[in-house]
């Protein structure tokens, strides 16, 4: 069931209480990270587990190969820093030492896309969802609130491989009640609309879900389809949209070339080729600024996406 | 099984070589210098120091081992074969399309592999990780982790020596397979590399500086690191790129080429 949308909290937040949750029921899990744990909220994890986190230091690469020596030892390895610093800087780590050995450590990353806000381009990573979905063996994952990002951290346990978990850093509202169900590579659908279906992952699902509603009082009936798992896609949720609804609009906080819009474009031009509007960050580097702010200027807010459909 | 006899050990590690060459040039490429030189410091860590056994591969209180320098491949997948983890037909598939044994290590390909490597680097820090689960799980596993000279130019290298320090991870014996040369020429020309002994030591290291073709010096090492508490070890190999022939040793030439059949057949006779 859809919330009010009026309490709110960032996903790293959640994504750290989740730690400490999955940490007193399992004792095979460890946590890594790179001198970022009070940003991405690992923190929590290390003051209640302490034997059982690792801080590697300003040294990514490390700490995503020493991961992977965990993982051949059977410990499943929760590894943490910023996007950018993950899906960039350790590339060649998570494709070499990871992927390609099929390696179960869970990426778990923080600070993705422009609403990362001041800290700036640098600091905000737009491409990460292209370079990890093109890895062989990887699960890709971006969620939307607390509640689903407190599912995917427990619920990747049973994933026998690698998983990229995309986290904020913006505090989005809580979408949806703890009595939800949710399952990896399957589309939550929220509403039944036929004029147009709003596809969206992570923090600006709830931007679609405001868009919905603004339109529903135009008589407009929107569907908007939230894609927790980027890859493995729910192919027939987005056929399914693009056979019922007459316009379909991605959003994504990441660049529009190889995130959730490309994927969505494959998925159709392969099954039931339909006109994509792709919303997201234009193929340019993002700026400093509020996360308010820049989510106007590069027009990913509800605003924008309305202007889309009407 | 633990071989003490140097002969014997001599014997072993001569067949390697046998095969290194054979199976290089069976294959047409691969990597016979660096595999040369790396082969007494194999024979002696699973002939004589590792606890392993192949007939349960995968036991979890064994030692582990990460031939971070991967493309190496040929000596591992030789010691393997002489150890009866993989059979010498295998061998024979060596890089070829229907094989399993690939151009550089993949665990989930090959019986006794414990990590993929490949891109040169990463290797230290997997066995970091590797060593750290022992100590917490109180598994008392050792891990070892053999480099290349070159290889250690990667910054990844240092990043985890902090780590391997940090941790006091004394479980834990990187050795330096240090024949001086790679690709483009030595590793001091290419790099300026200099001191490796002083520059692990001020990382944190206990050092143990070796003739990487003596078993007797190398056994010694390696049980010098045994003993040693509160750090890691690091081995430094003295060795010869090529060790073993004549018109390959000391030759960066020979880092990534296939004999053609006379240099083959020369190099056989001399290591009968």
């Amino acid at each position: 069931m859809i919330l009010d949308l009026k309490e709110k909290k960032a996903t790293r937040q959640s994504y750290g209480e989740a730690l400490v949750e999955l940490g007193k029921s399992r004792d095979d899990i460890v946590v890594l990270d790179a001198d970022l744990s009070t940003a991405t909220k690992t923190k929590l994890f290390a003051k209640e587990f302490p034997q059982r986190f690792f801080d590697i230091g300003i040294a990514e690469q490390d700490m995503m190969s020493t991961a992977a020596g965990f993982a051949t030892c059977n410990k499943i390895p929760y590894a943490s820093t910023f996007a950018v610093f993950a899906a960039g800087r350790a590339y060649d780590q998570i494709r070499n030492s990871i992927c390609y050995p099929n390696l179960n450590v869970k990426i778990c990353v923080t600070h993705s896309g422009i609403t990362v806000g001041e800290d700036g381009a640098t600091h905000q990573m737009l491409e990460d969802i292209s370079l990890m979905r093109t890895l062989p063996n990887m699960t890709v994952m971006c969620t939307s609130d607390d509640t689903q990002t407190k599912w995917a951290v427990k619920e990747i346990t049973k994933i026998k491989g690698p998983v990229y978990l995309r986290l904020s850093r913006y505090e989005t509202p809580i979408i949806y009640d703890e009595n939800t169900k949710f399952e990896i590579g399957k589309a939550i659908e929220i509403g039944e609309g036929t004029d147009a279906t709003i596809i969206a992952t992570g923090d600006v699902v709830a931007e679609a879900i405001k868009a919905q509603q603004e339109l529903k009082q135009q008589g407009i009936k929107v569907r908007v389809l939230d894609i927790h798992t980027i890859k493995p896609i729910d192919t027939e949720a987005i056929i399914r949209a693009a056979k019922e609804t007459k316009k379909i609009v991605t959003i994504e906080d990441h660049n529009i070339i190889g995130g959730l819009g490309s994927s969505v474009c494959e998925v159709l031009a392969e099954n039931y080729p339909t006109k994509v509007i792709r919303m997201g960050i234009n193929d340019v580097f993002g700026k400093s600024g509020t996360a308010e702010e820049l989510m106007k200027y590069f027009k990913i807010t509800a605003e924008d996406i309305i202007k889309q459909i009407i | 099984m633990k071989i003490t006899d140097i002969e014997e050990l001599r014997k072993i590690a001569n067949n390697v070589r046998k095969n290194i060459v054979e199976y290089v040039y069976k294959a047409g490429s691969g990597h016979p210098g660096g595999s040369l030189s790396s082969a007494d410091i194999l024979t002696v860590l699973y002939f004589n120091q590792m606890n392993i056994n192949e007939k349960d591969c995968k036991a979890l209180l064994r030692d582990r081992f990460v031939l971070s320098k991967g493309h190496c491949s040929i000596a591992l997948y030789s010691i393997l074969a002489q150890r009866g983890f993989i059979s010498e037909s295998e061998l024979n598939g060596f890089r070829k399309i229907d094989g399993i044994l690939q151009g550089h290590p993949d665990m989930n390909k090959i019986t006794g592999v414990d990590m993929t490597t490949g891109s040169l680097g990463q290797g230290l820090s997997v066995a970091n990780g590797m060593a750290l689960t022992s100590k917490i799980n109180h598994d008392g596993y050792r891990v070892y982790c053999l480099l290349g000279d070159g290889e250690i130019e990667e910054g990844q290298i240092w990043e985890a020596a902090m780590t391997s320090s940090k941790y006091n991870l004394d479980n834990l014996c990187a050795i330096v397979d240090y024949n001086n040369l790679q690709i483009n020429g030595t590793i001091k020309e290419v790099k300026g590399l200099d001191d490796i002994e002083g520059k692990f030591k001020s990382f944190g290291f206990n050092t143990i500086v070796v003739d990487g073709h003596n078993m007797q010096q190398l056994i010694d090492g390696f049980e010098t690191a045994k003993i040693t508490k509160g750090k890691p070890t690091v081995i430094i190999a003295k060795t010869i790129k090529g060790k073993g022939i004549s018109f390959m040793e000391n030759k960066a030439e020979w880092h990534g080429k296939a004999p053609n059949k006379e240099e083959y057949e020369k190099a056989i006779k001399e290591l009968s």
